[in-house]
């Protein structure tokens, strides 16, 4: 089965690309993967959720932050920063939906959007956490048994966390909660209408993406070894957003396929020249034009038959 | 705090609000009108300063480069929309956000590749680089002084349009219902044409007048294009009169709020936290305030349907 071979080849890829010195790659994948978490947690919304949210970055951000904070105070226990990081995500997610999904369309996009960039100035006034210019990671999150800071142990652990949230995104999808969340999202005054609060299943699935983007966040600050309020900017949340469309939205693996195909997509254009964000461009025009389901709809349609 | 500062602020905050509306009046209409998000419109902005830049370096005069940039832009505008953005108004908005995004990536990099990463100067015209007294008694920097004058003139010049014109009858109806504007025959391709070319002028017409003041540098579009979407849901979607009320409130209240609220909080607050809170409040004020127009009305100020 295709999902079997694709996990095999990611548990194997490190120690094939230390064995070809390729070091460097596993951190690029590494990378990948925690920006398809994120994405991923993004999918819930949109594509699940059906809510169009402009403002994720803000709970990735909020994670990393949370993270980076307590590495500087001394707490650097992965089994303590970790689920305070998504804890944070949910907090946060709560307060801003609880506000936001009380309006629709272009209105949800904006206050989401508008909540995103005033978390993104409160950590620009935190002085003491580095301000406009971000902190750096004190060190590791300390996972008992694995040590962090070996790329190929970390590359698995979040290999691992990434599967797993996405066996858990499958799950919800497949549940009555995920069914009730596909009524909604296609005829919402009728779900009312049967009776069902929508808005709370609403806020339930934004605070839970919130919970994993959170963890993301969690995830690049040890990854990139520093945070800065740029994370929450809104063009931050617009990248999520393009990955997930790119890659398909409503699809469980939109979030891996849009990440993977844009990151990588940047790692090799920016090989050649520096003007990579042209090329970028480009790319996603042709796939707007041509592949309106991004990658899971090309997929779907047959592929390369199509 | 004295009454000149504050009579100062107070013109500085109708100076930024009225640029604001130029920016906001194009992308209301073409939110209103053809129902499509518009990211690129910032870059349009960036595209029109940068035009106007190089005209009155070639020219040696602002007064010939300014019609010059503008008409530049228009054209632009309306070869893109000819040529691209009319394929995505049948879309849904996702689809709009992913192409004009990846037009935003384009545009910088084109800019970069033609003009290079440096910010470009651009000088006010040498007949206003002067103080004038627009109120007895205050000197005000005779230039911005103008830049109110233009923005008075062209709110006044798109009043009359819209609701003294045929044209602005038609770009009513489209706004207000758009199926029912295609059923009675009207030309929509045309008039999309025109309206988004008014939209890029108006955006060249900001970029000229706000260069002098701000930086001419890649990336200006995306900083200004949250605030006139801000403006935008403010004021009521495909609404003129709505987009200039908002663009005031919300140039005044950035404005005011920034020069004077750390001030006002050192009045009442210990002086560490006033100075911590104070910009990061400042900073955060429009989008409180968007928050607090949409808790009361939901569809902004002014809305143009319903």
């Amino acid at each position: 089965m295709a999902l079997g071979s694709i996990l095999i080849a990611a548990i194997a890829f490190p120690f094939a690309a230390h064995a070809l010195g390729w070091d460097y790659y596993v951190g690029v994948m590494t990378r990948v993967m925690i920006y398809a978490l994120a994405a991923s947690s993004l999918n819930l919304v949109l594509g699940y959720g059906g809510m169009i949210s402009f403002g994720h970055a803000a709970f990735f951000g909020a994670g990393a932050y949370c993270v980076a904070i307590l590495a500087q105070e001394g707490v650097v226990s992965a089994l303590v920063a970790w689920p305070l990081a998504v804890a944070v995500g949910v907090a946060c997610a709560l307060v801003i939906g609880a506000v936001s999904l009380r309006t629709r369309g272009l209105y949800f996009i904006m206050i989401t959007l508008a909540f995103a960039q005033m978390l993104y100035y409160f950590f620009v006034s935190l002085k003491a956490y580095g301000g406009e210019d971000g902190i750096n990671l004190a060190a590791r999150s300390r996972l008992p048994g694995f040590d962090l800071r070996d790329e190929t142990t970390f590359y698995l652990v979040v290999l691992a966390i990434l599967a797993g949230c996405l066996y858990f995104l499958r799950r919800l999808a497949a549940s009555r909660f995920g069914a009730v969340l596909h009524g909604i999202r296609e005829n919402e005054p009728r779900m009312t209408a049967l009776g069902y609060p929508t808005y709370r299943y609403r806020l339930v699935c934004f605070t839970v993406a919130g919970g994993a983007a959170g963890l993301a966040g969690a995830l690049i600050v040890n990854q990139h070894g520093f945070v800065s309020p740029g994370l929450l900017d809104w063009t931050q949340s617009g990248t999520l957003l393009i990955m997930l469309i790119l890659g398909g939205v409503g699809w469980l693996y939109g979030g891996v396929a849009g990440a993977a195909a844009m990151l990588l997509l940047e790692e090799v254009l920016s090989h050649w020249t520096g003007y990579w964000k042209l090329g970028l461009g480009i790319v996603l025009l042709l796939v707007v034009l041509r592949a309106p389901g991004g990658l899971g709809g090309w997929l779907a349609r047959g592929g390369a038959r199509g | 705090m004295n009454a000149l500062l504050l009579l100062e602020q107070g013109l500085n905050g109708l100076q930024f609000g009225l640029m604001l509306f130029l920016l906001a009046a194009g992308l209301t209409l073409v939110f209103g009108v053809m129902d499509m998000v518009n990211l690129a419109h910032g870059s349009l902005y960036m595209i029109g300063a940068y035009l106007m830049a190089t005209a009155a370096q070639a020219t040696g005069s602002f007064w010939i480069a300014l019609p010059l940039a503008m008409a530049a832009t228009a054209a632009i505008g309306m070869a893109l929309e000819s040529g691209l953005l009319r394929r995505l108004y049948e879309r849904d908005h996702l689809s709009q956000v992913l192409a004009t995004f990846a037009l935003i990536l384009i545009a910088n990099d084109l800019v970069r590749m033609i003009w290079g990463p440096q910010a470009l100067l651009l000088d006010a015209p040498r007949a206003l680089a002067r103080t004038i007294e627009v109120i007895p008694g205050a000197p005000y920097p005779a230039f911005r002084a103008f830049i109110i004058g233009v923005g008075l003139a062209v709110a006044a010049a798109l009043y009359w349009m819209i609701a003294r014109t045929r044209i602005g009858a038609l770009v009513r109806a489209g706004a207000s219902n758009r199926e029912m504007a295609l059923a009675l025959g009207v030309n929509v391709k045309r008039l999309f044409t025109l309206v988004f070319g008014l939209g890029a002028a108006l955006c060249a017409l900001a970029g000229a007048m706000l260069g002098p003041l701000l930086a001419v540098q890649i990336g200006m579009g995306e900083a200004i294009l949250i605030q006139a979407f801000v403006v935008v849901v403010i004021g009521g979607i495909g609404s003129i009169r709505g987009a200039l009320v908002g663009a005031l409130l919300v140039g005044m209240v950035d404005t005011i709020g920034r020069a004077f609220l750390p001030a006002l909080l050192r009045g009442f607050l210990p002086n560490n936290i006033a100075d911590a809170l104070g910009p990061t409040l400042a900073a955060m004020a429009i989008y409180i305030l968007m928050a607090a127009v949409l808790y009361w009305k939901p569809t902004g100020l002014f809305p143009a349907r319903g």
